[in-house]
């Protein structure tokens, strides 16, 4: 159901631009939309982050995944429960650029039958991390259309992407990556049952949103060519803020692309795909493991009414003196 | 054949079809996990579930009575506290008869006498077994009762044993229990 | 022949799901499954919101008529006061990594067990109420209104959480589970309703120092009652002191090691390891709790409650505080007591007196974990241990949820446990350490109307406990935490008799040789020593 909505939801972008495109409605599709996606995107983000940050982190509370820092002959886990910044930022980039905790899943002893089944957990950090990757090598190669002299590292990038050398154009590894991630990513929500029961449209909705994006590149570069010049002259322009229509027909397929492109980056800060920017700002997580070595301070901390000792005294006094504990008034 | 050579040589069929009745107890998402996670620290309760039919499975063909009392007991030690009326708990151990009719189905339908009367004695056997199932589940639950009256106790028993010095009810009371 | 009609046809019982989503799916009240209300005189006697008497299985809870305001107001409130919580309603991808990583799902199978799912319950809220795609799409963007059956079933929930944070470590995002439970208690305390399992210990606390509501001439004989034990086992004459100024060190320690068997053990460890290094330290009736339920109720209160032992500390005297063996106590006192009741400006960096180690990852909020001050003393030589005493214990270790992951307390425990005991066995790898499982009576939970809850909650750690009691003969589970001393005795002895829950230091004890003592032929138990024919007046009760 909530898969069906958000593909009939895909849908409906794809025909928009087929559509748009054949009834001369380029300048919507290609400057109004984009512009405004990625206006939105910025916007959007910034606006999340700064929500985000406007609520204090009144509490030092990472979840320590390793042994703390005490007795010097102790060995402490610098890095799962860090007391120092360089901690934090080895754990984060072990978070951010290899999903560590992801990985936790696996198991290492103690299994019965096949493999493929236990190491389920696993597929999920293995695809999780294709699909990232590729997503994110695949954004940096397009950049070629926004650099007028292609940078050495995008073409870098671009050789070792397509060492292979199968076909003409080259085929992308990350092409191939990418969509089959998506697929065992989008596999996974209709099949497993568990996994199917939390989902919600707006797990989907990325997910087919990503395919279809990821669908019509491959499909422009691969089989229906679109006149790659153009393309390049067309989005040039639009990074320098001076948007001029491609003059010849670069084909629908183009503006299916970009239209999908501009939906999700107008989605993205509404969605959970924050979590690009979140995952940065989690304190269980970007914190230090200080709560002991260093005060930490909660700017809304207030003053409490407390029992006090001298209430605590007086209640008990008489008991206390015939224990023989001491008082502090006869 | 034989009912036991027809049993044997179903034994995974037979297997699987009970796993498949015991969990349509469960919702799907939960009996998807349970079926999915191998790994028996993970998952306690399927482990204990494939585990413990094939064991009761194994000692009702081969007849071996002292092991299938752990067997049962791995399974309805669950059931009795996953919130199953006593009749559900134990009733698990009655569905092998069907998952079994199944198998032999067609053996049965040649009408051959001597393969009911094997069948309809494994079916006793069965029933003598569920009966040592119940007898199990209410051991559990009894324990349960126990254990929140030593629970209690453990909570109180300091307290007890001070008041009765208090009071100097007794001399000497053993603290070891 | 006639096919035989199958028994589950004849007697259909229809187990499947309900086919609506979890949204629509309306929460079921289990017996067993949850604890009694909060009584009005506890409510009433820590100035809690609509003290009153009610009961679970009412229809009405009687809530103020604007229960629904007093709820969104206290969520946006909180929103604003909580970066984590604010964070966690946003970036959920549901990717399901945490879903079966609760031991409340895989003992129960109750697919809003799985912390996202759990989670969720309080996110459809949020959505419907302070996100634009939530106002407008509604379910379709997984918003839903608050109603009094989302109150309910948030109740029923968040009290099935025993914010043991382990599905934190799994989550690529660090999502935390307890600090959900944890806002989302503070909610239902906003409308009274808690449970009289943590209110009754709180307003006890509050009021008499202890979640017992032991009164100090009670709390100082309990102690001395232990003194008499330790004086026939080991012929040693302990004299403590209680709430005396000047003492160097404050010991604190959770009141269910006074009170509650076998934590006793543990206490009276304590006592015979401070007489032997001649320490200079007192014990305080004031605050003579670790523990804090308190902080399963709301933030103020928790604060409220751990005010005393810097307060204690700072009207004695004393220059550090010693902490004794439990979970969420160190939880709340590693990462929230400096921030909320700090500076302890007042008290100096602990320093061990008997060998000299200053403690500097106790450096600005003062108080050491016993296991820290007791491996470091075991390293430095200054303990004469007879491990032998221990040989009848085949020991495995249960790490504490909140010592584990909110702390990072691993090694120290486990280095005291060698040094005392011969037989050391780990429970597998994925049970252990930051991945252990609770006890599935933690946060409050461990009363006795919800025990078929905890027992399914304690299930997976039990099950790894049965296993090395199976493969290695293990008999006693260490641990540092009161609530695992009391609970998981229960629970290991329905689902794996015949093992045993010791404190750490009533092991550290058993084996601790101490100047002028008689020869011992029992250990804490009044149980004989391995080698030790027969006891007087103890019935043997180990098979």
């Amino acid at each position: 159901m909530g898969a069906l909505l958000s593909f009939i939801g895909v849908l409906v972008l794809v025909l928009v631009a087929v559509i748009g495109a054949k009834a001369n409605m380029q300048f919507i599709l290609g400057v109004a939309v984009p512009y405004a996606a990625a206006a939105t995107f910025v916007i959007g983000l910034v606006m999340r982050v700064m929500k985000w940050a406007s609520s204090p982190v009144p509490f030092r509370i990472p979840t320590t995944c390793g042994q703390q820092k005490t007795l010097p002959w102790i060995k402490h886990d610098w890095v799962e429960n860090p007391t120092t910044i360089w901690g934090v930022l080895a754990r984060m980039f072990f978070e951010v650029f290899l999903f560590r905790s992801l990985f936790r899943n696996t198991k290492t002893e103690l299994h019965e039958g096949p493999k493929l089944v236990y190491g389920s957990a696993k597929w999920l950090w293995f695809f999780g991390l294709v699909f990232h990757w590729s997503f994110l090598v695949i954004a940096i190669r397009h950049l070629r259309f926004f650099s007028e002299q292609v940078p050495g590292l995008i073409q870098l990038l671009e050789s070792l992407d397509n060492f292979l050398q199968i076909g003409a154009p080259g085929l992308y590894l990350t092409d191939l990556a990418l969509i089959s991630a998506v697929t065992v990513l989008f596999l996974r929500r209709v099949v497993l049952p568990n996994i199917k029961y939390i989902s919600l449209p707006a797990d989907y909705f990325p997910l087919f949103l990503i395919g279809g994006i990821a669908v019509s590149g491959v499909l422009m570069r691969y089989f229906t060519k679109v006149h790659i010049v153009g393309v390049k002259q067309f989005t040039m322009s639009l990074v320098s803020l001076s948007p001029k229509l491609p003059q010849s027909e670069i084909g629908a397929i183009f503006w299916v692309h970009l239209l999908l492109v501009s939906a999700l980056f107008a989605y993205f800060p509404f969605s959970k795909l924050v979590h690009m920017a979140g995952v940065f700002m989690s304190p269980t997580r970007n914190l230090a493991s200080t709560g002991r070595i260093k005060r930490h301070i909660n700017p809304w901390n207030y003053p409490v009414k407390i029992h006090t000792y001298e209430e605590y005294e007086n209640d008990f006094r008489d008991k206390m003196k015939a224990a023989g504990l001491p008082v502090e008034k006869e | 054949m034989k009912l036991d050579q027809i049993l044997e040589k179903n034994k995974a069929v037979i297997l699987q079809g009970w796993v498949e009745i015991i969990l349509k107890a469960y919702p799907d998402e939960t009996s998807r996990f349970i079926k999915s996670r191998k790994d028996r620290f993970d998952n306690p309760v399927g482990h204990a579930i494939s585990t413990g039919v094939e064991g009761i499975f194994n000692c009702l063909v081969e007849g071996g009575n002292e092991r299938i009392a752990s067997f049962i007991d791995d399974i309805i030690r669950i059931r009795a506290v996953q919130d199953f009326r006593p009749g559900q708990a134990v009733g698990f151990m009655f569905q092998l008869k069907s998952v079994i009719r199944d198998v032999v189905a067609d053996d049965l339908a040649r009408q051959d006498a001597g393969l009911v009367r094997e069948l309809l004695e494994f079916e006793s056997r069965i029933d003598e077994q569920a009966k040592l199932a119940f007898d199990i589940y209410m051991k559990c639950r009894e324990r349960l009762y126990e254990l929140k009256t030593d629970e209690f106790k453990r909570n109180t028993f300091r307290l007890l044993q001070q008041a009765n010095l208090i009071c100097e009810v007794e001399g000497q009371d053993a603290s070891a229990n | 022949m006639a096919k035989l009609p199958k028994p589950e046809e004849l007697g259909k019982i229809d187990y499947t799901p309900p086919s609506t989503g979890w949204m629509d799916t309306p929460v079921e009240f289990k017996p067993g499954y949850f604890c009694n209300a909060a009584k009005e005189k506890n409510l009433a006697g820590l100035h809690m919101p609509n003290a009153r008497t009610w009961s679970v299985k009412d229809e009405d809870w009687k809530l103020p008529d604007n229960w629904k305001e007093i709820i969104m107001e206290g969520l946006r409130e909180r929103l604003e006061k909580y970066r984590s919580l604010r964070i966690f309603m946003d970036i959920c991808v549901r990717c399901g990594a945490c879903a079966d990583k609760c031991h409340f799902f895989i003992g129960t199978g109750d697919p809003k067990n799985m912390p996202v799912l759990r989670a969720e319950l309080l996110r459809s809220v949020y959505r419907k109420e302070y996100t634009t795609a939530g106002k407008i799409l509604g379910k379709f963007a997984g918003a839903r209104e608050m109603t009094i059956d989302v109150l309910k079933e948030w109740w029923y929930y968040f009290f099935q959480c025993t914010e043991c944070r382990r599905c934190s470590v799994f989550c690529p995002y660090g999502i935390d589970q307890a600090e959900i439970t944890i806002v989302g208690r503070e909610l239902l305390n906003l409308l009274g309703l808690n449970i009289d399992w943590i209110m009754g210990p709180a307003n006890a606390c509050y009021h008499k120092g202890n979640h017992l509501g032991i009164e100090p001439h009670t709390f100082k004989s309990s102690i001395e009652f232990f003194l008499d034990d330790i004086k026939t086992i080991t012929g040693i004459d302990i004299e403590p002191s209680f709430n005396r100024k000047g003492a160097e060190i404050l010991f604190v320690t959770p009141s269910g090691d006074v009170f509650a068997d076998p934590g006793t053990y543990t206490a009276m460890g304590y006592l015979m390891l401070f007489h032997e290094l001649g320490l200079d330290y007192t014990w305080s009736t004031y605050a003579s709790e670790g523990g804090n339920f308190g902080f399963f109720t709301n933030n103020e209160l928790a604060k409220k409650l751990n005010a005393k032992i810097y307060a204690e500390a700072k009207r004695l005297g004393v220059k550090w505080i010693l902490g004794g063996e439990c979970g969420h106590m160190w939880r709340v006192l590693s990462q929230y007591m400096d921030t909320w009741n700090g500076p302890a400006d007042f008290l100096e960096v602990p320093k061990s007196p008997i060998t000299g180690t200053v403690f500097e990852n106790a450096r600005s909020m003062k108080m050491v974990h016993i296991t820290e001050f007791t491996a470091d003393l075991m390293k430095h030589n200054k303990l004469k241990l007879d491990p032998s005493r221990n040989d009848d214990v085949r020991l495995t270790w249960h790490d504490s949820c909140n010592t584990a992951r909110g702390m990072g307390l691993l090694e120290e425990p486990r280095y005291i446990a060698k040094q005392v005991c011969n037989n050391f066995f780990e429970m597998p790898e994925n049970t252990i350490r930051e991945k252990t499982f609770c006890c599935g009576s933690g946060s409050g939970l461990n009363a006795s109307e919800n025990m078929d809850m905890r027992l399914k909650g304690g299930l997976p750690r039990a099950n790894a406990v049965k296993y090395v009691h199976e493969k290695h003969g293990v008999n006693t589970v260490g641990n540092v935490c009161a609530i695992d001393r009391a609970t998981l005795t229960t629970a290991i002895d329905y689902w794996s008799p015949g093992v045993r829950v010791s404190g750490l230091h009533e092991l550290v004890a058993n084996a601790l040789v101490m100047k002028g003592e008689k020869t011992r032929r029992t250990n804490l138990r009044f149980e004989p020593l391995p080698g030790v024919e027969q006891v007087d007046d103890d019935q043997p009760e180990e098979e």
